[in-house]
């Protein structure tokens, strides 16, 4: 019986890991044929899309398609454009965010519920509805940088982050982490005569690693793979980011090798990124589940 | 040496006084991401600053597939430049929203031009290009050679029974996967520019062009209907295929695959290079005589430039024949003039791609002048895209009739 019993765990065992093989093998794929695909010429890319071959480093293998995406366009612009404009919107995002969040939940202020409520709201409108009147606004306010006063914002990395730094969905992440906090610690350290900004700064921010791990690699994916507002904000190629970036290989006759290299440099800081997050961001997952 | 000083002081004087008299104007141009292209214009812009006191241009490139995007998204902020370029077509559009002004040139610099050149709407010149475009049916000699085919013209392009003849011969005799590529792996604009020119030569049209103020009769009259059924049965019956991988679209015709091709003669080098024997021939005639597609890129003036006079300056220096062949040597298209073609070694009399000025020249239709194409268009190419995969012909052309005129409607005629 103990015996049949170990077989049926082992099995279990086994079809569990092939189940997860499996479904990673799903997930890598796609990144290895990229890969594979940016050291190939592109006839050879197109014979080998049908079959095997396609995952595997064989052929005609260079580094030329690199080489001509950066001649074709200015990838290291682009990706330092991109990473500022991210690093930039996540820092602050998570600084306003989770004061907002811990706003809502621990401080006692009139029409907290309904400002909460609005804010959730928001998160049912798609950001296109509110593009063209956000651009309409953002095209004629002021700005007072280097070279004094001036009107507009378009051609400028501020025009990228300030709209996008406060979202409903970073403050709800905040609010529902928050709402699940031990309130009897903000109390003590209440009556202990701790300021809010103290009991946010040396109590909540300190138990709340997941979340904001859990929200900055969120927002990190949303601000890396901006494309429509960039767009339409940003005409000097000096400010676009690299999602505008990937129309340049996008000519009649598609030089797909270097489509792939270029997708292949600007993977690199989406995946460093959550390499260096994804312990927490796995807690924050789990916290969640369990919690429910 | 006193003299030297002093001279040298007066040179530099002079130069910078020229240098702050120029007034900038900016210019927004499609080509990014094509190396050759934007070496091509910024030579022309450096020798135009250069070539006066005035003016001094500086370009903004935009990769070509977020262009009309970008246009419209710096209309909506009132942050266009002095300078744009504008796919033929869809200059009405921009014209009547208006993003752009008419363009005040000497109309007598632009005579010899190639008629899809000139961006005319509402009976004034808006835009002006520097080259057309043109499709030809790519094929070799020894194709029709072996299928006993005789050599189409100008003057006497095949009939329609003489196409069909001409790819039942390449069906029957087994040597091609399919008769014909219409390449149909590429999509948008390809489809009102590349194949309403059948429907045109069937007697139909994408609207009445009378009027400009409904699609009724043009798009699904008997004209239309005819060729929507013709259309069809180049699918249904093995001529061509409804959906084509984009590599046998790039070199499907060098490979072998494909006894014709219809394409642009931006591949027609291509074409060349992979079978010396390669002619480019005329549409066929289905009726109504043989047309072709016209119009490419062009230069205009934006509504809110405070410098009409100085765009018009640089475009009227854009028009030159040498920056007409240069352009026409690094991108392959058609030169505007004649006398620019004779400058181009591909183009001028007895060259390999002669034809295709001449085609230019001869057949090319331009799209509907209307500033509802940009919809219509997109119309059109779901209309055969549905044909193509088997929908019923007149119901889907009488759909996209009605959804034509609703925008019409919606668009108050569109000031025609």
């Amino acid at each position: 019986m103990a015996m049949i019993s170990a077989e049926n765990r082992g099995l279990r065992l086994a079809t569990r890991y092939a189940v997860l093989v499996l479904i990673a093998i799903i997930f890598v794929f796609p990144l290895v044929f990229m890969l594979m695909s940016s050291l190939k010429p592109d006839q050879q890319l197109l014979e080998d899309s049908g079959n095997l071959r396609a995952f595997l480093p064989v052929g005609d293998i260079s580094l030329q398609n690199y080489w001509d995406a950066f001649k074709r366009a200015p990838v290291a612009t682009f990706v330092f454009n991109s990473v500022l404009v991210t690093g930039v919107t996540v820092v602050l995002s998570l600084l306003l965010c989770s004061a907002a969040g811990f706003a809502f939940v621990f401080v006692n202020w009139k029409g907290r519920n309904t400002l909460l409520a609005l804010l959730l709201a928001t998160l049912i409108l798609p950001f296109e509805t509110i593009a063209i009147p956000l651009l309409m606004m953002v095209a004629y306010l002021p700005w007072l940088g280097m070279e004094g006063l001036i009107w507009g914002w378009l051609n400028s990395y501020h025009v990228q982050i300030i709209p996008f730094i406060a979202d409903g969905l970073t403050v709800f992440l905040f609010v529902q982490y928050f709402k699940d906090l031990p309130g009897e610690l903000i109390e003590a350290a209440r009556v202990e005569g701790a300021s809010w900004f103290q009991i946010y700064r040396k109590i909540v921010m300190p138990l709340s690693g997941p979340i904001f791990a859990t929200a900055a690699i969120l927002k990190f994916l949303v601000m890396y793979n901006q494309y429509l507002w960039p767009l339409m904000v940003t005409q000097e190629e000096g400010y676009r980011p690299v999602m505008v970036g990937l129309q340049y290989f996008f000519q009649l006759n598609v030089a797909w090798g270097e489509v792939m290299a270029y997708l292949s440099l600007i993977t690199v800081p989406v995946l460093a990124f959550y390499l260096y997050l994804q312990k927490a961001f796995i807690a924050s997952i789990a916290s969640t589940g369990v919690k429910g | 040496m006193k003299m030297f000083t002093f001279a040298a002081s007066a040179a530099i004087l002079s130069w910078a006084s020229v240098a702050q008299a120029q007034e900038t104007l900016t210019m927004w141009y499609h080509g990014a991401g094509n190396e050759v292209e934007l070496k091509l214009i910024n030579e022309l812009i450096t020798d135009f600053n250069g070539s006066q006191a005035d003016w001094k241009v500086e370009l903004q490139s935009f990769p070509q597939a977020a262009y009309n995007d970008s246009v419209v998204a710096g209309a909506l902020a009132g942050n266009l430049p002095d300078i744009l370029d504008v796919d033929g077509p869809n200059m009405p559009n921009w014209a009547w929203a208006g993003y752009m002004q008419p363009l005040k040139i000497d109309e007598s610099k632009i005579e010899g031009f190639l008629p899809g050149t000139k961006g005319v709407w509402n009976g004034q010149l808006y835009s002006i290009g520097l080259w057309d475009a043109a499709v030809a049916l790519v094929t070799r000699q020894s194709t029709l050679d072996e299928l006993g085919l005789r050599t189409p013209t100008v003057d006497q392009p095949w009939t329609k029974d003489e196409f069909m003849a001409a790819l039942d011969a390449a069906k029957a005799s087994g040597k091609w996967e399919f008769p014909l590529d219409l390449g149909m792996a590429w999509t948008g604009e390809w489809y009102p520019y590349a194949f309403s020119p059948f429907l045109q030569s069937f007697g139909g049209d994408i609207v009445d062009r009378t009027t400009y103020k409904t699609a009724e009769g043009a798009l699904n009259g008997e004209a239309a209907i005819a060729f929507g059924e013709w259309w069809q049965g180049l699918f249904t019956n093995g001529y061509a295929q409804a959906t084509q991988d984009p590599a046998d679209r790039d070199g499907g015709f060098a490979a072998g695959k494909y006894a014709f091709s219809w394409n642009g003669n931006w591949a027609a080098l291509g074409a060349l290079s992979a079978f010396p024997d390669t002619v480019f021939l005329p549409p066929p005639d289905f009726g109504a005589g043989p047309k072709i597609g016209g119009a490419s890129w062009q230069f205009g003036v934006s509504a809110t430039s405070k410098h009409p006079e100085g765009a018009a300056a640089f475009i009227e220096f854009a028009l030159q024949d040498k920056y007409l062949a240069a352009f026409s040597n690094g991108i392959g298209l058609i030169p505007a003039t004649a006398s620019a073609s004779e400058m181009v070694d591909n183009y001028k009399a007895g060259g390999p791609l002669a034809v295709y000025g001449e085609y230019s020249s001869k057949l090319a239709l331009v799209r509907p002048v209307t500033p509802g194409y940009v919809v219509q268009a997109k119309v059109f190419e779901k209309a055969l895209a549905d044909i193509a995969n088997g929908a019923d012909v007149a119901a889907t052309l009488d759909a996209a009739v009605d959804e034509i005129n609703a925008d019409i409607e919606k668009n108050g005629g569109y000031g025609h």
